[in-house]
């Protein structure tokens, strides 16, 4: 392969990659004569914010906010605890079990939540959980749980035993070694698999979707956004504004973990 | 991380006589995992399955007195010409997303493989950005690249010449609508797939590349003879992953034609959902879904073997 067939490959990969995101912020910051115009510009010629005023002005557009954040970080705050607990069980203690849970932990993963729609519905009407953000949450936790305890373990596994136990030589408890020694340097995975657990609840939707019925106001974005139509009717200035509001945290996340995405979390997902 | 090639274990503890009995502190620490694990997925995958033997229905669902009809339901669903339907349409659109995905993502991992660094750079840039796109977002942006009168798809074909596709109403065609859904798929899906195929290409020794090229082996020669057989494991791992997670696809689906123009883009996701959800037969959508899974133990059972099989390799 020619360098210059490489080059012009590489090139077209990365605009088909990056197109639809790039249109979709381009969009958001079109006057709406330029969006209407019968030949599209590709690049900015002016900007305008009126969209995101659009859509921030959009009835319950803070709630949806609201209620998406809390059931993620709700979500993701209850399996980050639950989750240490098991990690530290299966990286650092010899208990009769701890195959079978690992295995237990990894099938989990794989649940295939698309074909357990109809049952949570079905429990939560009975429990009187339907249209609560507690119900929610519940299912974000136990989507995020799996994962969350694998990856730790992981990076469990990468803090040599030999700190504890000096530390434990010292004179410290087993508590205060976790506390003093372990927990600071696991305070970086202990970011990273949150901030991914993060990002699959704020993403989810059909679970949003078929849980919260009654009180349109308890809706999360994704639900929301789903139905751009009946809120923006054709102003696709105002939809792709509102959406690139959606995809920020994502985005801004995904920044801050730049360097594991690539490596470690490829690696963890595969294995996982 | 190791499934079942388990790392030894150091006694992580000074042994006291204490310890040597059966500790409680690590069935503890677990309690709360199996708690959830027990209500959360057990319980309903368990609901599903008794579901699927009842009747239920609406009035079953307000009264909570549903009645055991055995196997009635899945007799029901397999006789039903448009259940098999929808198994070949679930079936023809797996294949067709998961050959694209694999070919399309051997070819980028190779590129990327070829490039310099600053273009090596700027494409894993590109894939990642499109990894960090949520489904949702997505799929609102697909459906406005392809609307009918100010979408720039139209645009673009028109300018190429393509009359015909002047205002051209793309969700309104069965067809179409399926040609769009697999290309958000399989445009979403290779960046996964290329980055991990790509990492592990770059594992694999430069000696036997430069016996290959010695020999004058061209690329295909190099690629079937070498790096295929060389990461062989990989490619099953991420093919059975992507084989799983294009048969359960449901929100790409739902949200931009809920299965329809018709049927044309029911899969069997899409289909228990209906089924349930529109009919509000929930007996016969838990029978669907049980179905559905029964597929996926398949294509997981595959993957749980290909992970074995990479664990004793490495």
């Amino acid at each position: 392969m020619s360098r210059f067939a490489r080059t012009t490959a590489a090139l077209l990969v990365f605009v088909i990659s990056v197109f639809p995101v790039y249109w979709m912020v381009l969009t958001a910051f079109k006057p709406t004569k330029d969006i209407q115009s019968a030949t599209p510009t590709f690049f900015p010629a002016a900007v305008t914010f009126d969209h995101f005023g659009t859509a921030i002005a959009a009835k319950g557009f803070f709630s949806f906010w609201r209620n998406s954040l809390l059931v993620a970080g709700g979500a993701v705050l209850l399996s980050l605890v639950i989750a240490l607990l098991a990690a530290f069980a299966i990286a650092r203690l010899r208990w009769k079990g701890r195959r079978a849970f690992v295995l237990m932990v990894f099938v989990a993963q794989m649940t295939p939540w698309e074909a357990l729609l109809i049952p949570v519905y079905v429990i939560a009407r009975d429990t009187g959980m339907l249209d609560t953000l507690w119900m929610l949450t519940l299912v974000y936790f136990m989507m995020t749980l799996p994962f969350t305890i694998v990856t730790l373990r992981g990076f469990l596994a990468a803090i040599p035993v030999d700190l504890e136990e000096a530390a434990q030589v010292d004179g410290c408890s087993r508590g205060q070694a976790f506390r003093r020694v372990v927990f600071p340097l696991l305070a970086p995975g202990l970011l990273a698999t949150s901030l991914f657990g993060f990002i699959t609840a704020w993403n989810e939707f059909a679970f949003a979707n078929v849980l919260i019925i009654k009180d349109q106001d308890d809706r999360t974005l994704p639900v929301w956004l789903s139905s751009f139509n009946n809120t923006f009717g054709t102003d696709w200035g105002a939809t792709m504004a509102a959406s690139t509001l959606f995809m920020l945290p994502v985005l801004l996340i995904f920044v801050v973990l730049q360097g594991r995405v690539t490596t470690g979390i490829v690696g963890g997902a595969v294995k996982g | 991380m190791t499934l079942l090639a388990q790392r030894p274990v150091r006694a992580t503890a000074p042994a006291t006589p204490r310890r040597r009995k059966r500790p409680i502190l690590p069935y503890l620490l677990i309690a709360p995992t199996l708690l959830a694990t027990a209500y959360l997925l057990l319980y309903p995958l368990i609901r599903n399955v008794i579901i699927s033997l009842q009747e239920f229905g609406l009035p079953q669902l307000v009264r909570g007195d549903a009645e055991f009809v055995g196997l009635a339901n899945y007799a029901r669903v397999l006789s039903d010409p448009e259940f098999w339907a929808v198994v070949r349409r679930t079936l023809w659109f797996t294949a067709i997303n998961v050959v694209l995905i694999m070919v399309l993502s051997t070819l980028v991992a190779l590129l990327l493989v070829r490039l310099n660094k600053w273009l090596r750079l700027l494409v894993m840039g590109g894939l990642v950005l499109t990894w960090a796109t949520p489904i949702i977002a997505a799929t609102t942006v697909f459906q406005w690249l392809f609307q009918s009168r100010l979408g720039v798809v139209n645009w673009a074909l028109v300018t190429l010449g393509f009359e015909e596709y002047r205002d051209y109403t793309w969700f309104a065609d069965g067809e179409a609508t399926f040609g769009i859904l697999v290309t958000l798929i399989v445009w979403q899906s290779i960046p996964f797939a290329a980055l991990s195929l790509y990492a592990a290409m770059i594992t694999v020794p430069q000696e036997l590349y430069e016996a290959a090229r010695i020999d004058g082996a061209g690329a295909w020669r190099v690629f079937s003879t070498i790096t295929f057989p060389v990461l062989r494991a990989m490619f099953g791992l991420i093919t059975c992953l992507e084989v799983i997670w294009v048969v359960k696809a449901f929100v790409q689906i739902w949200v931009i034609s809920q299965g329809g123009p018709g049927q044309a883009t029911t899969t069997l996701p899409v289909y228990a959902f209906q089924v349930a959800q529109s009919l509000q037969r929930y007996d016969l959508g838990a029978a669907v879904s049980m179905l559905m899974v029964v597929l996926l133990v398949l294509a997981l059972l595959a993957y749980f073997r290909e992970l074995y099989r990479q664990e004793r390799e490495s």
